[in-house]
């Protein structure tokens, strides 16, 4: 996917005057923090989760190897195969050949976001082989030849009208806009596509290393479809989804739906332990597992492993002010909001990424929501500290940081000169209190007025006042 | 003004903003202090907690500012200061020293000795005295209470300013809509980000102004300056000021960003 980060501002800036995605935004905000916060209310021991889920991550990335070599051993026992990808290139080319082998001519697809970290429609189409998207959002998009602005809300930034045109422009049906209408649309249309497809391409939330399984959560059950109709099934998960049971799964999943909808449990949580069985009713005569590494196994040892507890809630955005005023857009690539602006730098290089852990106000929201307790802010502080030690920052930044350094490290003379700028700043305000225009704080002044200091400095006037009281008592 | 020499011995952080901006902030802590018997001083050796470093990801320089911090502080018993944002700086210390330095003692020592004003009144003195002293204090007007970031989440601060802010007279509190959401300021954010900070702040001053409150209190007044900026220019007719100047009954001075009347009619 193009990598369109070192724009976030311009981005965002259009993302502001977009009056469409701003109404949308708005309903997000309201929409599953509220939802969220009923369903934690209802779960008195969520928090005590919070914890066993964070700790039990930490387990599994002490272990990774462990777990995934027992993962791998248990899929080849049940008859399936798995393909180890180190990079996003290996893992399209895998699953590229995977397609050839069974000659196929079109591809169904369940919602992922790891093939869309690896640019997987692209190069199917570039290469012959069409890929279907089945998810509603993610079939939108493709229409529309767009990308997901949220991780589980992929269309969240359309809107009705938005749908309607896409769908009359490639269904050859009349246009409509009665939401009951477009989804029977929907469904007609991809039931044949589900049915014609050679292989159905699915991602997977949690991979239990004791079964071999692979796990789909989702709440329009086309998952299922595109992965028990194709004669072959291909997940493309990552390296960091393994969990060590069954039971260790459900506690993931009973983090995963309050977190991200509100819900309970998903609709549909769908397990795929191998292909097809004798005996049973379906199923495809394939499986395969595709574990994508992609700078994942870098950030093991190193300030970021945290971030790969993430079980993708989307609670984060969901939460975030950044997020809520310039929606997933503008940040440029795949993975928005504060889980993006961590993860997005390790995978495009902090010199393209560096704007997105920067676009933190640090309030913390997202930490305090995330169901694993990924430190998301001071893992974006470490990304700001990589950017100060390769002297990534604008000069204009270093050097303002720089100068104020130098006086913050010297009270002697910080005192004088927080003296003259308090009463440079009092006398140009005047009467009025405030300033409309201030030297090189035109970012605050363009938008609002710059209250002014009350006039001598705390300090001045204490030390005044001590001296005033040293010589009454003397 | 009751002063004993029995109370504990206070050391104030004044923070960068209240010392330049708004001095009030820091003498109505110190009042506040002072009313509750602690004896206070204020280290000469004080700049800043060194967040603007910190958050810009140069950790040499804020070890440095953060030693000096130390050895400002050392030997108070508490260290209070009107701000969770800068408090809470403070608790990030002894992340930045190697556990062998023998700053990484004193850090976690004042990390653990350092409060922000309302929660120190609250939690750690709980006095008696001081809930007489706000049920003398009056001020008429509706408020709205902004949570600051820092101060909500890193500092657990929600219920102190509230509680003791219901012991002055007259005051009725009005809860605005996303109280805990953040203002938009952020630090450099707010200069890196302006557009985007913008729009938080927009929100903010939407749903401060839709609770008819007279004025907005916060306990940072980083959001402070941000939030009565941006009311400012909005032509909103909503005051904006520090709680603490509520607290120590300080209200007399122009509101943040208010024109002062005293000088206009001196000039």
């Amino acid at each position: 996917m193009q990598i369109n980060t070192p724009f976030f501002k311009q981005r965002a800036h259009d993302a502001l005057a977009d009056e469409n995605l701003q109404k949308a935004l708005a309903k997000l905000k309201t929409g599953f923090p509220e939802k969220r916060a009923i369903a934690v209310d209802r779960m008195p021991e969520f928090e005590q989760l919070r914890d066993e889920g964070r700790d039990l991550k930490n387990h599994i990335l002490e272990h990774l190897d462990l777990y995934l070599e027992q993962f791998e051993s248990k899929v080849i026992e049940n008859g399936g195969h798995v393909h180890w990808a180190r990079t996003t290139d290996d893992a399209n080319q895998i699953i590229l050949d995977i397609c050839k082998q069974v000659d196929a001519k079109t591809v169904t697809k369940g919602k992922s976001m790891v093939t869309e970290e690896i640019g997987l429609n692209d190069f199917l189409e570039q290469n012959g082989v069409q890929p279907i998207e089945t998810d509603l959002g993610e079939y939108i998009l493709q229409l529309r030849h767009d990308h997901p602005s949220h991780i589980i809300a992929p269309a969240i930034h359309l809107n009705l009208e938005d749908v309607s045109e896409a769908f009359h422009a490639n269904h050859n049906r009349p246009k409509s806009s009665d939401p009951a209408v477009l989804m029977q649309e929907a469904r007609e249309v991809l039931r044949e596509k589900f049915v014609a497809a050679d292989v159905g391409i699915t991602g997977a939330n949690f991979c239990v290393a004791e079964t071999g399984s692979t796990i789909i959560v989702t709440n329009e059950g086309n998952g299922d479809l595109t992965q028990t109709l194709p004669k072959t099934h291909i997940v493309v998960t990552s390296i960091e989804k393994v969990v060590p049971t069954l039971e260790d799964m459900t506690l993931f999943l009973r983090l995963l739906a309050r977190s991200a909808t509100g819900q309970e449990f998903s609709v549909y949580n769908t397990l795929s332990t191998g292909p097809r069985r004798e005996g049973d009713q379906d199923g495809p005569e394939n499986f395969h597992v595709v574990l994508v590494d992609n700078g994942r196994s870098e950030m093991i040892g190193t300030e970021f492993q945290d971030m790969l507890r993430c079980i993708r809630c989307s609670a984060c955005m969901n939460h975030c002010p950044v997020y809520g005023a310039v929606g997933g857009h503008s940040y440029g690539w795949v993975y928005p909001g504060p889980m993006g602006s961590v993860l997005t730098p390790q995978m495009i290089g902090i010199e393209k990424g560096g704007m997105l852990p920067n676009a933190s106000t640090f309030c913390g929201k997202c930490e305090s929501v995330c169901p694993v307790k990924i430190p998301l802010p001071k893992l974006m502080r470490h990304w700001r500290e990589d950017e100060f030690e390769k002297h990534l920052q604008p000069k204009a930044a270093r050097y303002g940081l720089a100068s104020w350094a130098f006086l913050a490290k010297r009270p002697a003379l910080y005192k004088p000169y927080t003296r003259m700028a308090s009463w440079l700043m009092k006398t140009w305000a005047g009467k009025n209190g405030r300033l409309k225009k201030l030297p090189l704080a035109s970012g605050w002044t363009d938008w609002r007025d710059m209250p002014a200091p009350q006039g001598k400095t705390f300090m001045q006037t204490w030390k005044e006042q001590q001296k005033a009281k040293a010589g009454e008592q003397r | 003004m009751p002063n004993t020499s029995s109370g504990p011995r206070v050391g104030l952080f004044v923070t960068c903003l209240a010392d330049m901006f708004r001095p009030s902030v820091a003498f109505a802590t110190v009042k506040l202090l002072e009313q509750a018997g602690c004896t206070v001083e204020v280290p000469e050796r004080q700049t800043c907690c060194g967040q603007p470093a910190f958050n810009s990801g140069d950790r040499k320089t804020t070890a440095e500012i953060a030693r000096q911090t130390i050895d400002a502080f050392d030997g108070y018993e508490y260290v209070v200061g009107p701000s969770g944002s800068c408090i809470g700086m403070l608790h990030q210390y002894p992340d930045l020293f190697d556990p062998t330095d023998p700053y990484f003692l004193q850090a976690t020592a004042l990390a653990a000795r350092s409060h922000e004003i309302t929660s120190f009144l609250f939690d750690v003195l709980r006095s008696d005295a001081l809930e007489a002293q706000l049920k003398q204090l009056q001020f008429d007007h509706k408020v709205t209470y902004h949570d600051s970031c820092a101060g909500l989440r890193e500092l657990g601060i929600k219920q102190q300013p509230r509680q003791l802010l219901s012991h002055v007279q007259g005051v009725e509190l009005e809860e605005m809509d996303e109280a805990e959401t953040c203002c938009g300021f952020g630090g450099t954010f707010c200069v890196k980000y302006p557009e985007v900070s913008n729009r938080m702040v927009s929100n903010k001053t939407d749903n401060i102004s839709n609770t008819g409150a007279h004025t907005v209190l916060g306990g940072d007044l980083g959001c402070l300056l941000n939030m009565a900026g941006k009311l400012k220019r909005e032509g909103k007719p909503v005051e904006a000021r520090h709680i603490v100047e509520v607290l120590a009954g300080m209200t007399d001075t122009p509101a943040i960003g208010e024109a002062d009347y005293n000088l206009a009619q001196q000039l």
